[in-house]
């Protein structure tokens, strides 16, 4: 890999650039955008988890309305699959239904509210058979394969000899741990307009991560060429993974009505609809042996990975391979084996969600370090800080860790802020002598984390990525690539890297709005990848694009510049043209206008190289699971209500290790709003679930926390680079989501010692937890079970 | 298409009731907003009650203060007479939704949606509150224990309409306490909600009303744990007693927000709590959801 060039830009925070327009208002996301023509789409859904599908009548809808178009299964003009993974997720509900809120029939109308008032009146009739509602029902055998469980996904790994390790082990500690749902409430549900065109292409317009993906998923639905699939992402509010997946859906939905009717068509969901029909974090169950040296040394870990994945495959097997290679933590233990499998339930599919499987099971991981040093007597610091991973420890895949490696910093400075073992064993000691005077508890809580960034194993060599940069025939540099912008700043970062390799300012790049037909496919924006790794491949053609400047100024007879054949190294800074000495020889925008005069615009197009050694195998998960990994510790104090259990966090102390911070006011940005996602989901945000049917599908009942319910931040950026990333940068979009939850649980045992297994850790929870005798063991001896009304 | 009448006064608006019974009220309609988007529902008519003077602000009079059913809740928690003399009323006010929700929602609209989770209710309760309703034939005065007949239902008679609420000024020696457990601390519907109101003299407790929300099909009163208490010594046995008579006397449910069991213990702690506060003469403002005076 080339040297990163001195940063100028990197490293700096300037104002947003879609900041203003969103602000504003002026930001136009697909449901403000109106093709004229334009009629809308609306979805007829299953109410039953599991049933035939017996007939669908359209004639009272019809009858209403005769202007009223519908299609269902039977009418598809190809495949009825979003095609993701596998081939099993069918875009109209063909002879059964698997989940509340299957799309059954899709029906397109003038407006909005008559394509709803249709919906309403198609008449569906099912017959209700045996289903696998829950992951217990799913344990049991799922009735749709015969009784059989019903694993969508599996993955293992085996290192060392566990039975071995357990067998030498002076402590053997067991924990089972549960975590929910969580839905992504991005701020503006899915939507999508399609666009039919007189050649027989289509235009799919709308709210995504993901255009090719799109793009791919819709030219098999609709059996056409990829280039008769045109995606153009347009102003997004927010993704967390929830458009990654789904998109493909909802464009393959408004496409096949726009084809039917030769009209442009919209459909957009109302917050509701979101909720209840789109793909969600997948619920997980992990259960974890460890045995334990005296010392509170980690000798073996035997770990059992259960996802829900819901009724189909979509990304689960994706999801479930990071949750397993995340599943031991950031601990060096010489023995591991990690058993993951994926199940099906007649529940909404689960997908890709923000940390993608890594919360779940790190989640469990954190607890049950929790666990071990109560057993130890050893607070939650000093045992994550003895099997904490260092540089040359090895991981469950059998990766050495060889650079990069921030775990006992990230823990030592958040220690240093907040006296936390000092202070955490004044909480232990207040617990035994709290006085009933109704005043609020307090606890801290500790979490330790990592995460892989980019795309698991060999996904970046397999995908191969392009990317090109442009001198347009302004002479502007224009980055092309299909990275989105859904709140993130990918256009702001994106924008900084590249002014940088080329050696131009921020303001001379213009970043191309992500459109199938104006950008190469540089992969999905997911996976933390964008800066890291898409940001990557820019520098190389960024620098690419410099130098054949710099040789055109230097050599060509066109070249505006004179700086004698003597001058061998000439530097591009800030859009100025240097000698060795430093002395200005001529601009950037001169040198490009008289290069684009002469032989017209440029494109430097780079593809993905590995870093070298990086090598995966996905038979036997051996080998460098990601190419570098950030580290985070997250301290968490709060105050319970004793009298209601109700909590309130106070203080979040966020010590984060992201390699670079390229823009570093995103960069916090990106850790402060990822770990209030990530508080919620540990004590807060629930789904219930009732026949099958999602309870909390409002606003009003999924409950995420406001700016009252969330903590005062001391948030740490520490910068240990990688080779393998831009500038040295590791993925910062998901690792805030890891930590979170089980830092919370963690305050909230020291604070009231009820030892939650599951979150989220409402108060109904910890009250049946506590109940249920689930307390630490030293106050169990006392007086667990409060009588109702009576002292705590 | 929905016609919307905006009377300019009280008979005005009692005239077209009487004309057209299938007209629906509308105040901050903070409530019927949410209800009719999620059943898809469109009315024929609506009246517009915020454009009906008589109906709004708070009169002060020695003994009393008389609320217009359409004051909002903002403006009752910025009164200074509320403050002073009525701060649970404030306190609640203060609870209601967040800021945006306070400026618009109304204590009749509050009272008229009936919601077993309504917060004023309880306190509405525990104050003796007289709620005043209005229609052709005149105006009734209702006792606001008789308000609520049934889930989501109160005493309000074709054509008739909320007027105004009043509240008898609390005697010099009565504390008044509240306690909402929300499901987060603003924008929060109730799990469990309590007001309290009680005169103490030498120690005891000579009269008391609790009012609780969230924990049957409508607010009630704790007449169980009201008549243990009732003249009795304040300590803390009574607390603990009272606390677990309270957790009993409902029989509340599991819903999508919580669980019949938390409800009880909560109930039980809460008014527990609240005599051991007595005791102790902490009676200051007890909410776990204020959401931002
Ligand atoms: C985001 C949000 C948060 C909320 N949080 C809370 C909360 O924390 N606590 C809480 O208690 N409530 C809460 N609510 C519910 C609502 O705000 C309150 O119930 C409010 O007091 C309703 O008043 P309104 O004026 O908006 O009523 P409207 O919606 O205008 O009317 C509600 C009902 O009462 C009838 N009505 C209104 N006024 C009269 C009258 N004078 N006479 C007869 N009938 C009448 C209407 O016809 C309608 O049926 C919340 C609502 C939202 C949207």
């Amino acid at each position: 890999m080339t040297q990163p060039p001195r940063p100028r830009e990197v490293g700096q925070s300037r104002p947003r650039i879609d900041g203003r327009d969103k602000v504003t208002g002026a930001a136009r996301y697909v449901d403000d955008l109106n093709v004229p023509g334009m009629w809308h789409g609306a979805t007829v859904r299953s109410p039953h988890p599991a049933a035939r599908i017996d007939s669908i009548d359209f004639s009272r809808a019809r009858q209403a309305d005769p202007e009223v178009a519908a299609i269902t299964a039977a009418d598809l003009p190809g495949p009825n699959v979003v095609k993701l993974i596998a081939e099993d997720w069918p875009i109209l509900a063909a002879e059964e239904v698997h989940h509340v809120g299957e799309a059954v029939a899709i029906v397109v109308a003038p407006t909005r509210e008559r394509a709803r008032a249709a919906a309403d009146r198609v008449d569906v009739t099912y017959t209700e058979v045996p289903g696998a509602l829950t992951l217990d029902d799913a344990l049991r055998g799922d009735p749709r394969v015969g009784g059989q469980v019903n694993v969508l996904a599996s993955s293992n790994i085996d290192w060392g000899d566990v039975d071995q390790g357990l067998a030498d082990a002076d402590h053997i500690v067991e924990g089972e741990y549960e975590t929910g749902w969580q839905e992504h409430i991005y701020i503006e549900p899915q939507g999508m307009i399609a666009i039919p065109q007189d050649d027989g292409s289509v235009e799919i317009v709308g709210s995504m991560q993901c255009p090719y993906y799109v793009q791919h998923a819709l030219a098999h639905a609709l059996s056409l060429e990829p280039d008769m699939v045109r995606v153009r992402h347009v102003a997004t509010g927010g993704g967390f993974g929830g458009k990654e997946d789904f998109p493909d859906m909802l464009g393959a939905h408004a496409a096949l009505l726009a084809r039917k009717i030769k009209r442009p068509v919209k459909i957009v969901y109302d917050r509701h609809e979101d909720i209840v029909a789109t793909t969600k974090r997948h619920p997980s169950r992990v259960r974890i042996r460890t045995g334990v040296a005296a010392d509170g040394r980690l000798l073996a870990q035997d770990i059992e990975v259960v996802l829900d994945g819901g009724a189909y495959i979509t990304l689960s097997p994706v999801v479930l391979s990071r949750a397993v290679i995340h599943a031991a933590g950031p601990y060096a233990c010489p023995n591991v084996r990690i058993q993951g499998r994926v199940l099906a339930t007649n529940t909404v599919p689960n997908g890709a969600f923000r940390g993608f499987g890594a919360p779940q099971s790190q989640f469990a991981a954190e607890r049950q370090m929790d666990r071990i040093g109560r057993r130890l007597g050893i607070d939650p610091y000093t045992i994550r800080e003895r099997n904490a991973y260092r540089v040359g420890d090895t991981t469950p895949t059998g990766q050495v860790l060889k650079e990069s490696v921030s775990a006992i910093e990230c823990l030592q400075e958040a220690e240093t802020r907040t006296r936390f073992r000092e202070r955490w064993q004044q909480f232990e000691n207040a617990r035994a002598n709290a006085p009933d005077d109704g005043r609020p508890v307090r606890g801290l809580g500790l979490s330790l984390v990592w995460h892989g960034s980019g795309f698991t194993g060999n996904g970046e060599q397999r995908m191969n990525s392009p990317v090109t940069i442009r001198l347009n025939e302004a002479g502007a540099v224009e980055v092309r690539v299909a990275a989105t912008e859904f709140g993130q700043g990918t256009t702001m970062v994106l924008q900084q890297m590249v002014a940088d390799a080329v050696g131009v300012t921020a303001a001379d790049i213009v970043v191309v709005n992500p459109d199938t037909v104006e950008v190469p496919d540089s992969g999905p924006t997911v996976a933390s990848r964008t800066v890291m790794v898409v940001g990557g491949i820019l520098v190389r053609a960024g620098k690419g694009l410099a130098d054949q400047l710099m040789q055109f100024a230097k050599s060509d007879a066109a070249s505006p510049i004179d700086c004698g054949p003597e001058t061998n190294e000439l530097e591009l800074k800030a859009g100025q043209l240097l000698d060795e000495s430093g002395a200005v020889l001529g601009s950037f925008s001169d040198i490009a206008a008289a290069y684009v005069a002469s032989y017209g615009t440029l494109d430097i197009t780079e593809r993905f190289e590995a870093m070298p050694g990086i090598e995966f195998d996905e038979e036997t998960y051996r080998g460098a699971a990601y190419s570098a990994y950030g580290w985070a510790c997250d301290i968490i104090e709060l105050e319970v209500d004793p009298d209601t259990l109700a909590v309130s966090l106070t203080d979040a102390t966020l010590v984060y290790d992201v390699g670079k911070a390229i823009h570093p006011a995103m960069c916090r940005g990106q850790v402060e709003g990822g770990t209030l996602q990530a508080l919620g989901y540990g004590f807060m945000e629930e789904i219930k679930l009732k026949d099958g049917a999602y309870m909390n599908d409002r606003l009003a009942t999924y409950i995420i926390p406001t700016i009252r319910d969330t903590p005062d931040m001391d948030t740490v950026l520490i910068e240990n680079p990688t080779p393998s990333g831009a500038f040295g940068a590791k993925g910062v979009g998901e690792i805030p989501m890891d930590g979170g939850a089980p830092a919370v649980l963690s305050a909230i045992e020291n604070a009231t010692g009820i030892v939650a297994a599951g979150i989220p850790a409402t108060p109904e929870r910890l009250f049946s937890d506590r109940m249920a005798g689930r307390v630490v063991s030293n106050d169990r001896a006392g007086s667990a079970k409060p009588a109702e009304g009576g002292p705590a | 298409m929905t016609l919307a009448y905006t009377p300019s006064n009280l008979d005005e608006a009692l005239q077209i009731l009487a004309d057209h019974p299938d007209t629906v009220l509308v105040a901050g309609c903070t409530d019927l907003m949410v209800v009719d988007y999620a059943m898809g529902r469109r009315h024929d008519a609506v009246l517009d009650l915020l454009a009906v003077p008589e109906l709004h602000g708070i009169a002060v009079s020695d003994d009393a203060i008389s609320i217009g059913a359409t004051t909002k809740f903002r403006e009752i928690l910025n009164h200074a007479e509320v403050q002073k003399n009525y701060p649970m009323l404030a306190e609640v006010a203060g609870t209601v939704g967040g800021w945006q929700i306070q400026n618009r929602a109304t204590i009749g609209g509050n009272i008229a949606n009936a919601s077993p989770a309504g917060d004023s209710l309880p306190v509405l309760l525990a104050l003796g509150a007289q709620v005043e309703v209005r229609g052709a034939a005149g105006p009734r005065i209702i006792p606001y224990e008789a308000m609520h007949l049934g889930y989501r239902r109160v005493d309000l008679r074709p054509g008739e309409l909320i007027t105004r609420v009043r509240i008898q000024k609390p005697a010099a020696n009565t504390v008044q306490m509240y306690k909402k457990v929300g499901t987060r601390a603003a924008q929060a519907i109730s799990k469990v909600v309590v007001g309290l109101c009680a005169t103490i003299v030498d120690d005891s407790v000579a009269e008391i009303r609790i009012g609780a929300g969230s924990v049957a099909a409508t607010p009630v009163r704790l007449d169980r744990t009201e008549a243990r208490v009732r003249g009795a010594r304040l300590e803390p046995s009574l607390a603990d007693e009272a606390g677990r008579i309270a957790s009993t006397e409902v029989a509340p449910i599991d819903d999508v927000r919580s669980t019949a069991e938390y409800r009880s213990f909560v109930l039980g702690r809460v008014v527990r709590r609240m005599l051991l506060n007595m005791i102790s003469g902490e009676t200051g403002p007890n909410s776990t959801a204020g959401s931002g005076s």
